[in-house]
């Protein structure tokens, strides 16, 4: 009889069954044989495999020590020879997400193994690891544990014996931006005149070489005079007022706050906290200042490095938040700014 | 402008005491088609010729060009005007068709960036060449003549060749005959006002060193960009010289058959009014393509264009000329479709174009010129095999007794910018 195939896989603590974002600072560790989902993805990937490890790390652990992180799982999934890794999935999590996007890149690249993930489409992980890691797409939820760990395992099972893959969408993972030729339905210049008649009678049409542009933003010159500038604060660290008036949401947000800050020297515990639900909050809460460093501008103002300070400031949440729609809160924030005088901006992120 | 073309459809060639057409089967003395290939130039020193067919396991390269044989029935002027015949224009009265045969040159490489043909295997699906009845010419030329001269040697040679089996079968009669005519804008029986008005950029080699492009004979490189009727083209005005980058230049046969004048004449009058065509050039200099840019732009303009298919040839430096095309078009409001093929490099992952403009949100890819292919050995090679280390999209050691693997760019017309072709490329 054959060997199996051995597989390894990545959790964060959570799934790993140790806790919630209070253990979210745990260090790596090494456990025999699948936890949680790894049950589902053991059934799933049938009897030619088996999870011989499952390795563990808190979310907090690994975004605060991302390298040493890495070599402490990388050195776990060694010791344990794998033939693949699984890792996750993360589902819309940002520092999960990132730390499976991490521990897959490196098993890729060091072990020469396949390396599987799965995330929501808006996890900050896809675009940071699609082009290197096969990312299979979830839902924002663990309501798609299923279907994420079917299609991650066939992933799986196909790269391991190198079986030709199906095109992404057939295989449900992410673009890897690798430009691959196909024999299309008709030819080049049929397909032109379609498109331009569909360009001009402004009908949806689909570029089949999108322009690799970059939304790069030009710095300004230093602010002159910036002792008589109006300064305005800025943050996607979720800072609100106690009780959340304006209901923004935790991750993926829609929506962003204004809040007057015109009577106010420092942000005080008991009248804000943040809303952010992607990093441990317990800082922030314990001193709102620390993200939106109100505290501070007042200082300045004092002392007169800066004119004064803008009397509202803007806060969203930057967790999951879609690049489209962080740039459409900008474009109504930046309106009010330029229309009330404000010549230099700090935005905090966390 | 009306032309008509009438098809005569070619199943199969042979040699023959006589060249004619007898039940579709074209036969051709082989003796007196060398001759004519020769013609007066003595600076051809020997000519081959040779036939190869679809299926058969035969590997044509390198290849120089490839010509559709047609001839002049009716109508002003002759077949290739300006080279062949005199410049009176074409593109009116009818012309004949051997359709489903060409004319291949081949024989001593002229510039390093020619390619090949396979009749059978894995790489005939990517070239339309595969599929035809193909005589081919080997030519070689003297000892010690320049490059611009061998090159103008096979061109006029090549040409000399179609014509000759043109006019030999001047009397087959077509099987069906087609009229292609610009739609007459002003008549008074269609209300076609309320459809866009389409202008299509025909962009034309023109970097000199073999990369050359002749319209009525004239090389294209001094030119201004000019108007040209879509049946002039049809009619052969526009003749390559082009060595250069076998899976995107544009041989004689994919001008004769421009696909793009094609789809835009038989929209015409339907769901667009085809307003005309702007030849233009790509040149090497900064001010050589922003004059052509420039002055292309203006008579799209003139022209009332509501949207424009732009189509390249080549890859790299006229990227940088099919991007200003593109962009000073789209900043003037006229919409912009661009056919481009990539370079994306073996593994697909890098950018696929030298320039780039956010303008370009319309783009028609004609494949990844860099994927590799593997192609089997042939049981003939016509030409020279040795030469496949030295043409783009080889490299020196990939001749195998089994085999050879080149990039797709190593075949003609694979990557095609007048969309000749089905295939493309995606982002996977």
């Amino acid at each position: 009889m054959t060997e199996k195939l051995k597989a390894v896989h990545y959790l964060n603590q959570f799934f790993g069954q140790i806790g919630g974002e209070d253990r979210a600072g745990v260090e790596p560790l090494l456990t025999k044989g699948p936890v949680g989902p790894g049950f589902l993805f053991q059934e799933l990937l049938g009897p030619e495999v088996e999870i011989v490890a499952t390795v563990i790390c808190g979310d907090n652990y690994f975004a605060e020590h991302i390298d040493l992180a890495t070599e402490n799982l990388l050195a776990m999934i060694e010791s344990c020879k794998p033939d693949m890794l699984m890792a996750g999935p993360a589902f819309n999590a940002g520092r999960y997400g990132i730390a499976c996007g991490t521990v897959c890149r490196a098993t890729i690249e060091r072990m020469n193994i396949p390396a599987v993930t799965g995330m929501y489409k808006e996890n900050p992980g896809v675009e940071l690891f699609r082009k290197t890691v096969h990312i299979v797409e979830t839902k924002a939820t663990t309501v798609g544990m299923r279907e994420a760990a079917e299609k991650m395992s066939r992933l799986a099972m196909k790269l391991i014996k190198c079986e030709p893959l199906g095109s992404p969408k057939e295989e449900g993972y992410f673009l890897r931006g690798i430009r691959r030729n196909y024999f299309a339905a008709e030819t080049g210049a049929i397909r032109a005149v379609s498109m331009l008649l569909q360009k001009l009678k402004t009908e949806p049409f689909v570029t089949e070489y999108p322009m690799p542009v970059f939304d790069r933003v030009m710095p300004l010159p230093p602010v002159d005079q910036l002792n008589k500038a109006t300064v305005a604060l800025v943050t996607s660290g979720g800072i609100v007022p106690r009780g959340n008036p304006d209901r923004l949401e935790s991750s993926s947000a829609t929506k962003y706050g204004r809040y007057d800050i015109s009577d106010l020297q420092r942000l005080t515990p008991e009248s804000y906290e943040t809303a952010h639900g992607g990093y441990d909050p317990t800082y922030a809460n314990a001193d709102p200042n620390r993200v939106l460093p109100l505290d501070v501008m007042r200082d300045l103002e004092r002392k007169g490095a800066i004119g004064k300070l803008y009397p509202s400031y803007y806060a969203t949440v930057g967790n999951g938040t879609a690049v489209a729609k962080a740039r459409l809160f900008a474009v109504e924030i930046v309106k009010d700014l330029i229309r009330d005088g404000v010549r230099a901006v700090i935005i905090t992120s966390t | 402008m009306l032309l008509e073309l009438g098809y005569i459809q070619i199943e199969d060639i042979a040699w023959g005491r006589k060249t004619m057409i007898e039940g579709n089967i074209l036969q051709i003395n082989r003796e007196e088609l060398i001759r004519k290939t020769r013609g007066k130039d003595t600076r051809i020193s020997s000519i081959a010729a040779e036939l190869a067919k679809p299926g058969e396991s035969v590997r044509i390269i390198p290849v120089k060009d490839v010509i559709e044989p047609r001839v002049k029935i009716d109508g002003k002027g002759g077949i290739f005007p300006g080279l062949i015949s005199g410049v009176e224009s074409v593109g009116t009265g009818r012309t004949h068709v051997f359709r489903g045969c060409s004319v291949v040159t081949a024989g001593q490489v002229v510039g390093f960036q020619e390619g090949l043909i396979d009749m059978s295997g894995p790489g005939a699906r990517y070239s339309c060449f595969s599929g035809l009845l193909n005589i081919v010419l080997v030519i070689d030329v003297k000892q010690g003549i320049s490059g611009h001269e061998h090159e103008e040697a096979l061109r006029l040679a090549g040409l000399r060749a179609a014509v000759y089996l043109g006019e030999a079968c001047r009397n087959a009669e077509p099987a069906q005959v087609n009229r292609f005519e610009v739609y007459r804008h002003s008549d008074p029986q269609k209300d076609i006002a309320d459809l866009p008005g389409v202008v299509y950029l025909y962009m034309l080699l023109s970097q000199g060193l073999l990369h050359d492009t002749y319209l009525y004979g004239r090389n294209v490189k001094d030119l201004l960009p000019t108007l040209i009727s879509p049946t002039e083209v049809m009619d052969g005005a526009i003749v390559s010289g082009n060595c250069v980058s076998a899976c995107d230049k544009n041989t004689t046969y994919h001008h004769q058959n421009n696909p793009i004048i094609r789809e835009l004449l038989r929209r015409d009058g339907i769901d667009l009014r085809f307003l005309g065509i702007v030849v233009s050039n790509a040149n090497v200099t900064l001010q050589d393509k922003m004059r052509s840019a420039e002055y292309a732009v203006k008579l799209v303009e003139l022209l009332g264009a509501d949207g424009v298919v732009i189509s390249k040839e080549g890859f790299g430096n006229p990227d940088a000329d099919v991007i200003m095309y593109c962009a000073r078009l789209e900043k003037k409001g006229v919409r912009t479709v661009i056919i481009t093929d990539e370079f994306a490099g073996g593994d697909g992952a890098s950018q696929s174009l030298a320039d780039v403009t956010p303008h370009a949100d319309a783009v028609v890819s004609t494949g990844n010129a860099n994927e590799r292919i593997s192609l089997p050995a042939m049981n003939k090679v016509i030409g020279d095999i040795r030469i496949v280390e030295k043409i783009a999209g080889g490299q020196s050691g990939i001749l195998c007794r089994n085999g050879i693997e080149v990039e797709i760019q190593a075949i003609t017309g694979a990557t095609n910018e007048l969309g000749f072709e089905c295939l493309s490329a995606r982002e996977e």
